[in-house]
């Protein structure tokens, strides 16, 4: 006997979360479609986001201002992560950009862990949106309603950035052909670096908006990092619209298997990514150039 | 490659272990750090075959670890099943079957899409141990219990159950299996990993099977994963269930980076330095938590400066010390100058050699036939509706204008992309549609225009990866054979070395070639396996007048007997070599003769010349 009505909440909350992974997928995906590197401490962005905010908000006791600090720390964070060290790995094989930036993320949760301890911290949702609202036939809590708003806009941003300026279509472009786009001209360092930071300000913003809705742990990347794996596989690494349509996937499938029995959520969700690999081994909107 | 000390490996790895207990304490070792040691080092010796030496970097080791180490545990929990040694078997085989099926998934994609899915499986393991077969595995709580080993000799019973004591069992199967590691990576197949890691796409060209290796390289690296999860659970007498939590994979490729990779023996160093500083940092400096973000930190530094580790800085600096050593006696003996270039048997002293395979087989028709072969990418047609056959035993040219389309011709011919309509025969057979690595064994090679070598391994080890190819097939098991008792394959590798005039640089790696001779070296790759066919892209491409003119030389010596098609963009060395020219141009094949009749072709030169009356108008 299936429960209408908890079905359609959970059908939510997988929205919630497909829409929270297709943003941290799309800055995954973009930063490896672009530079070739595939960020292991994409997860550690995510929760040093959370964290950044934490601390702004517990400072300013302002949701926005939280959000912006938390975003603008991890893009600063990306970009001294991509000058310092990353840019020494574009010639070395893939195994040691893995490694170093895999090193990398452990050497930020133990950081966190070290200065903020192991507990979990929460930040409160903003005012405006605390409370439930009433949806008709179910109530559903404000603030995650609202996050799916934000996450959509944030996804509309990046859209805009990566579709209709001059920058996004020389990522595009790099995604395409990186030698091709050096070889016109354009300096494609100075790209990786802005890129690298859109890509972890991506994660960066979704570990903050993300904070209401879970507690903050160091070690939250962890699982956020290995779902991200799969909406890029499922989605098709370097693809933007795969990252998007990868995460509502994932998102759904773990929500709605959540709703049966929380053990086998992962298990689905890598039956899933495994059918895609065998049907369609580059994804299910990604192209053969990369990878 | 090959030892040429046989068993002094094994022998110091005995020793070591026997002294260990002797030594370690007074070094701040306790037994049980010793002891967790070893299973982390026989855990990343099966690791360090699969990432240090076949490449390929799984994030997913702690399934396999936990999968050997839950089945032998639940065997001697929850069964009753009395013998330990068989249950830690068991346990080992549960592994490697897990192994192999999680391998056909994984091994799927290559490179990031490997480590991504192998992170995901990892995780997937994780939350089934924890859930669904919580029932067998004890969930949170794992399963406490598992005996000790116990050995009835019937004077007497032993037993091993802490400390120094089990420090012996535990040694022990260390023992086994850094022999068995070092056996698999002396053995053709232990060669072939390697060859799989500098250059995949180079090791399938020259007639591996790569998929079939890669997934032997996994499977052996679940068993070992699997015994050492069976290691873990006898140690503690309990199986932990964070051995199956991603952090053992994260811990384990640390320790193994650390140690230093493609060593056999970095993962045992590697732990010795995690646990000793994790106690050390804990409990003598007081950091506490703290210790993992030292130890972070340390590892981002090794990756970042001495991605070899430690074993391999070590080596490196032994390297350079004894190189350094070799340069002043070379340097005492400058006087006299060596006769090397005499001693080397020269290109022309191997004429006789009968290289030919797919004698027997001769059949009446030409060797290759390709009719309407046709490439479109998209919209853009880089071959049109190609004719081409070749003659046995002829030697044929291949030119056109840059953008003519010889290179997508070639790759069709080698079947490394697929034509979009058309047809191949080769020798009588039909190979359109197979792989690089099917027409390589039936007789057709390539060598490449742009240099694919096994770049870590020696002009010798280079030759070896293809030569094994024919001796041995696209795959074999051979294991445990010594790669030096491979029948025939030292005299066909040094026949191939001398043919491409480095015989006298055998044992230099190939990063420290010069260009004219990885030039032939790469040319040597594809004449190793005695193909019947030999297909040279740009043979000469970017080598000096000199080198050319010697290459040129070479060419022909190789061709006696043999059947070469040869695209270049030098007609004057094409017209010198080859007996019959097909031009190619926007993809189709203008016109065929021999050079006199293509020098006379008015179409020729137009093609060659026209677009210099267009830039002088």
């Amino acid at each position: 006997m299936i429960n209408w009505a908890n079905l359609v909440s959970q059908m939510f909350n997988g929205l919630v979360l497909g829409a929270l992974l297709a943003l941290i997928s799309s800055g995954l995906t973009i930063i490896y479609g672009t530079l070739g590197v595939l960020n292991l401490a994409h997860g550690a962005m995510f929760m040093l986001g959370g964290y950044a905010g934490y601390v702004a908000y517990s400072y300013t006791d302002s949701f926005i201002l939280a959000v912006i600090a938390g975003s603008v720390f991890v893009m600063v964070a990306g970009i001294a992560m991509e000058r310092i060290i990353i840019r020494h790995f574009y010639g070395r094989p893939d195994e040691d950009q893995l490694l170093v930036t895999f090193g990398i993320g452990i050497v930020m949760v133990e950081a966190i862990r070290f200065f903020f301890g192991s507990l979990s911290l929460t930040v409160p949702a903003p005012a405006m949106f605390t409370g439930i609202t009433s949806l008709g036939f179910m109530f559903y809590p404000t603030y995650r309603l609202a996050l799916v708003g934000i996450i959509a806009v944030a996804l509309l941003v990046l859209f805009v950035i990566l579709y209709r300026t001059r920058l996004g279509m020389i990522v595009r472009a790099g995604i395409e052909d990186a030698v091709m786009v050096d070889s016109l001209g354009i300096n494609v360092y100075r790209v990786f670096m802005v890129v690298f930071g859109i890509g972890a300000m991506a994660a960066g913003f979704a570990g903050i908006v993300n904070a209401p809705v879970v507690s903050l742990t160091p070690d939250m990347g962890e699982a956020i990092l290995v779902q991200t794996f799969v909406v890029v596989v499922i989605g098709g690494v370097g693809s933007f619209p795969g990252a998007i349509l990868g995460g509502l996937i994932a998102g759904e499938i773990i929500s709605i298997t959540s709703m049966i029995n929380p053990g086998y959520a992962y298990v689905m969700l890598f039956a899933a990514m495994t059918l895609v690999l065998v049907l369609r081994p580059h994804g299910l909107l990604g192209a053969q150039g990369r990878a | 490659m090959i030892n040429q000390r046989p068993y002094l490996i094994e022998t110091l790895t005995a020793i070591g272990l026997i002294l260990a207990p002797f030594i370690l304490p007074y070094l701040g070792f306790a037994p049980n750090t010793v002891n967790r040691i070893l299973v982390w080092g026989l855990f990343g010796l099966g690791f360090d075959i699969l990432f240090g030496f076949t490449g390929l970097l799984s994030f997913g080791q702690s399934a396999l670890y936990g999968t050997g180490g839950f089945v032998a545990a639940y065997l001697l929990t929850r069964t009753g099943f009395p013998h330990v040694v068989t249950a830690l078997f068991i346990g080992m085989v549960a592994a490697a079957v897990v192994g192999y099926l999680v391998g056909l998934i994984a091994l799927r994609r290559t490179g990031i899409y490997f480590a991504m899915i192998t992170v995901a499986i990892a995780e997937v393991f994780y939350f089934v141990e924890f859930n669904p077969l919580a029932h067998w595995t004890g969930g949170e709580n794992g399963l406490p219990g598992v005996p000790s080993p116990s050995f009835d000799l019937g004077f007497t019973k032993v037993t091993f159950t802490s400390g120094w004591s089990l420090y012996g069992f535990l040694a022990f199967w260390y023992f086994i299996g850094i022999v068995i590691g070092l056996r698999i990576m002396r053995s053709p197949v232990g060669a072939v990993f390697r060859a799989i890691r500098d250059n995949p796409l180079r090791a399938a060209a020259v007639g591996h099977n790569i998929h079939s290796y890669k997934l032997t390289a996994f499977v052996i690296a679940a068993a070992y994963a699997g015994f050492a999860g069976g290691l873990l659970g006898v140690m503690q007498a309990f199986m932990p269930p964070d051995a199956f939590m991603f952090q053992t994979s994260a811990d384990l490729i640390m320790m193994t980076a650390i140690g230093g990779t493609g060593t056999l023996f970095g993962p045992l160093v590697g732990a010795s330095i995690w646990l000793f500083l994790q106690d050390f940092l804990q409990a003598a400096l007081g950091l506490g938590a703290a210790w993992k973000l030292v130890l972070g930190v340390i590892f981002v530094l090794l990756v970042c400066f001495l991605r070899r580790g430690i074993v391999g800085g070590l080596q490196d600096l032994y390297g350079w010390l004894s190189g350094r050593r070799a340069a002043t006696e070379a340097k005492l003996r400058e006087g006299v100058p060596l006769p090397v270039s005499a001693s080397v048997p020269t290109a022309a002293d191997n004429l006789a050699m009968p290289a030919q395979r797919g004698v027997p087989a001769h059949h009446d028709g030409p060797i290759l036939q390709a009719s309407g072969l046709t490439k479109r990418y998209g919209g853009i047609v880089a071959n049109s509706d190609i004719d081409f056959v070749v003659q046995h035993g002829e030697l044929r040219g291949v030119i056109g204008p840059n953008g003519a389309g010889k290179s997508t011709f070639f790759k069709m011919l080698t079947c490394e992309v697929p034509p979009s309509a058309g047809k191949i025969v080769f020798e009588g057979s039909d190979i359109t549609g197979r792989n690089v690595t099917d027409v390589c064994q039936l007789g057709l090679t390539k060598s490449y225009q742009v240099n694919q070598l096994f770049s870590r391994l020696t002009v010798r080890e280079n030759v070896i990866i293809a030569v094994l190819a024919e001796l041995r097939g696209k795959f074999r098991l051979d294991l445990f054979r010594k790669i030096d008792r491979v029948p025939g394959m030292t005299e066909q590798v040094e026949r191939t070395l001398a043919m491409v005039n480095l015989a006298g640089r055998a044992d230099v790696p190939v990063s420290e070639l010069a260009y004219g001779e990885k030039r032939r070296l790469e040319i040597g790759l594809a004449l190793a396996n005695s193909p019947s066919l030999l297909l040279l892209d740009e043979p000469l491409a970017g080598m000096s007048p000199q080198e050319r003119v010697e290459t040129v030389k070479l060419l022909k010596s190789i061709a006696h007997g043999r059947t070469m098609i040869v695209i270049d963009h030098d007609m004057d060395a094409l017209f010198e070599l080859a007996e019959r020219i097909t031009v190619l141009q926007e993809g189709r094949v203008l016109v065929e003769g021999t050079p006199e009749e293509i020098k006379a072709n008015p179409a020729v030169q137009e093609a060659y010349l026209g677009g210099m009356d267009e830039v002088a108008a």
